[in-house]
């Protein structure tokens, strides 16, 4: 028989944690933090309107670009937070999760052979949407020294003349790290000489610590070049209601349309009028939300210098990151290692890109008695470690 | 601060302050402090614990009584309401708007308990006209608690 299989799904590698999940699967009284979600429920508004309108059966498809009511929302969102300006009519659509975004922009966008910058470490489906759509990913690595914030002489230093896209996934998922308008600001000048476009992941905008968020497109001369996603997983803990939208210029619009026309249809319709809801009436949800995680993030950070474990001060996401080199262990098998001894998971750094070896991703997305918990088993952990290092 | 102080302590009088401290991005010293003052203040006027007295052996029997009375001159419901929160077994006296005026929240060990209080002690006070007695048969959700329900963390144990 022959391969059914195409080489280049084929050649795409299956997410590295995947081992590491059905151990701890298996496992009894773990304690996660290894999750990349909300801990809240979505708010019960949220949800009574998404019963509502299965009460009322609404049930059927709406049109492919989403509900008009609800692009109507997500424009009026955006300006009122993010400062941007998209036409509810062409420039917004609604997708299935942030992530259908991605896919729909690397396969609107590039040409056999462009290349695509992802700063790592980073959520993991850039990388592979890139190759699923012919392009070619050239990983940026961004360095602990810097916040983990891309710099502008990191950016020039991986432009060819192949170079199309720049993703910009900030808030950041691992690390927690931020661009700041400066930062940004930077970024822009270089995009805006080599004609490049950027393609910002926005999906933890509303989880900034410090600064108000600040989006790409925002800044003069970015708006024409930046695909602008977002979503309500994190900001409203609606991760299983699959809900996202991409916002961009119309021409940009109108082709990623026509791919989700013919591959989705069109985003999840109970899901649709829940967010009208959400966006009309859950900005209080999420400044609670948004408080609560920054109560743990100080905790978190307390009790890391407290133990003495490395970590740069984050203001973004609901991670931490932070650096366990001096243990003389890999991510993963420090990683391992506090699962199999401590039953506490957490996720390799290596999981966002090579460049994340000598790190964890630690989420609170937790409970403070979980965390409280978890931090204790981590104390002992690094405590046995230090003894055997004879510390 | 205040605010933030009380939300948490509304919740959980027990949180230990030091921890407070960290998550509010302030000092031990200063929380408790700020407590100590709202305490002195009465803004907080005391630390209660939410029994569910179902899961006990106890017999208890809670009754909302809707009271409607003469008000008195120069005294208003004050004076009527002071006879009656006197009661050690009247845990709250609220004055209502709308069809009666006071709402008056009695525990007693069995009905006939609850009733003799009704009929003996308030609906003989002269400033009470009429009074109606609801007994609670049961109690889903309490002082923003939902009794009796463990929230299980139903997340996958990893995800990127």
């Amino acid at each position: 028989m022959r391969n059914p299989l195409s080489e280049k799904v084929m050649s795409i590698e299956p997410s590295g944690i995947r081992k590491f999940f059905d151990i701890a699967s298996e496992m009894e009284e773990v304690i996660s933090l290894g999750v990349g979600e909300p801990d809240f429920d979505t708010p019960w508004h949220i949800r009574d309107e998404g019963i509502y309108s299965l009460e009322q059966g609404r049930t059927f498809y709406t049109s492919n670009a989403g509900l008009k009511e609800l692009r109507e929302e997500i424009s009026r969102y955006l300006k009122r937070r993010c400062h941007l300006d998209y036409d509810p009519l062409q420039e917004i659509l609604v997708t299935v999760g942030g992530s259908e975004g991605i896919d729909l922009a690397m396969r609107a966008m590039l040409n056999p052979g462009d290349e695509v910058l992802i700063p790592q470490p980073c959520y993991v489906s850039y990388l592979p949407c890139v190759v699923l759509a012919d392009g070619v990913p050239v990983t940026i690595e961004l360095k602990e020294e810097n916040e983990f914030r891309l710099t502008k002489e990191e950016l020039l230093e991986k432009i060819t003349d192949k170079t199309k896209i720049l993703v910009l996934p900030f808030p950041n998922n691992p690390t927690g790290a931020v661009m700041r308008r400066e930062d940004l600001e930077a970024i822009a000048e270089v995009i805006i000489e080599k004609d490049l476009f950027v393609l910002s992941d926005e999906i933890y905008s509303e989880l900034t610590y410090q600064e108000e968020h600040v989006s790409i497109a925002s800044l003069p001369g970015m708006w024409e070049r930046t695909l602008t996603i977002n979503g309500f997983s994190k900001s409203h803990a609606m991760t299983g209601w699959r809900l996202g939208y991409l916002c961009g210029p119309k021409e940009m619009i109108a082709q990623m349309t026509k791919i989700h026309q013919f591959a989705i249809m069109c985003a999840p319709t109970t899901s649709q009028y829940a967010a009208v809801d959400a966006l009309r009436c859950g900005d209080e949800d999420v400044a609670r939300m948004r408080e609560s995680y920054d109560q743990r993030r100080r905790f978190l950070m307390h009790e890391f210098a407290r133990m003495g474990l490395k970590c740069f001060e984050p203001f973004g996401a609901f991670y931490v990151f932070p650096c366990i080199k001096e243990f003389g262990l890999t991510s993963d098998e420090f990683a391992m290692r506090l699962l199999e001894e401590e039953h506490v998971a957490v996720v390799p750094g290596t999981a966002f890109g090579p460049c994340g070896e000598g790190f964890l991703r630690i989420s609170y997305a937790y409970s403070i008695e979980a965390l409280k918990t978890a931090l204790e088993r981590i104390e002992r952990f690094i405590r046995k470690l230090k003894q055997e290092n004879g510390d | 601060m205040r605010e933030q102080i009380l939300t948490f302590l509304e919740k959980n009088s027990k949180i230990d302050l030091a921890e407070l401290a960290i998550m509010l991005g302030s000092s031990e010293e200063i929380i408790a402090n700020e407590v100590a003052k709202m305490e002195q203040e009465q803004v907080i006027c005391g630390y209660h614990t939410l029994i569910d007295w179902e899961k006990t052996s106890s017999e208890k029997v809670t009754a909302l009584i809707e009271v409607r009375v003469t008000p008195q001159r120069g005294q208003g419901f004050d004076s009527i309401a002071e006879r009656i929160y006197n009661y050690p077994e009247v845990q709250s006296v609220y004055l209502i708007s709308g069809a009666y005026d006071l709402l008056v929240i009695l525990q007693g060990k069995s009905l006939r308990e609850v009733s003799a209080f009704v009929s003996d002690k308030l609906s003989t006070l002269d400033t009470v006209l009429s009074t109606a007695t609801h007994f609670i048969l049961k109690k889903y959700k309490d002082y923003g608690t939902i009794m009796g329900k463990k929230s299980k963390d139903e997340r996958m144990l990893v995800t990127l």
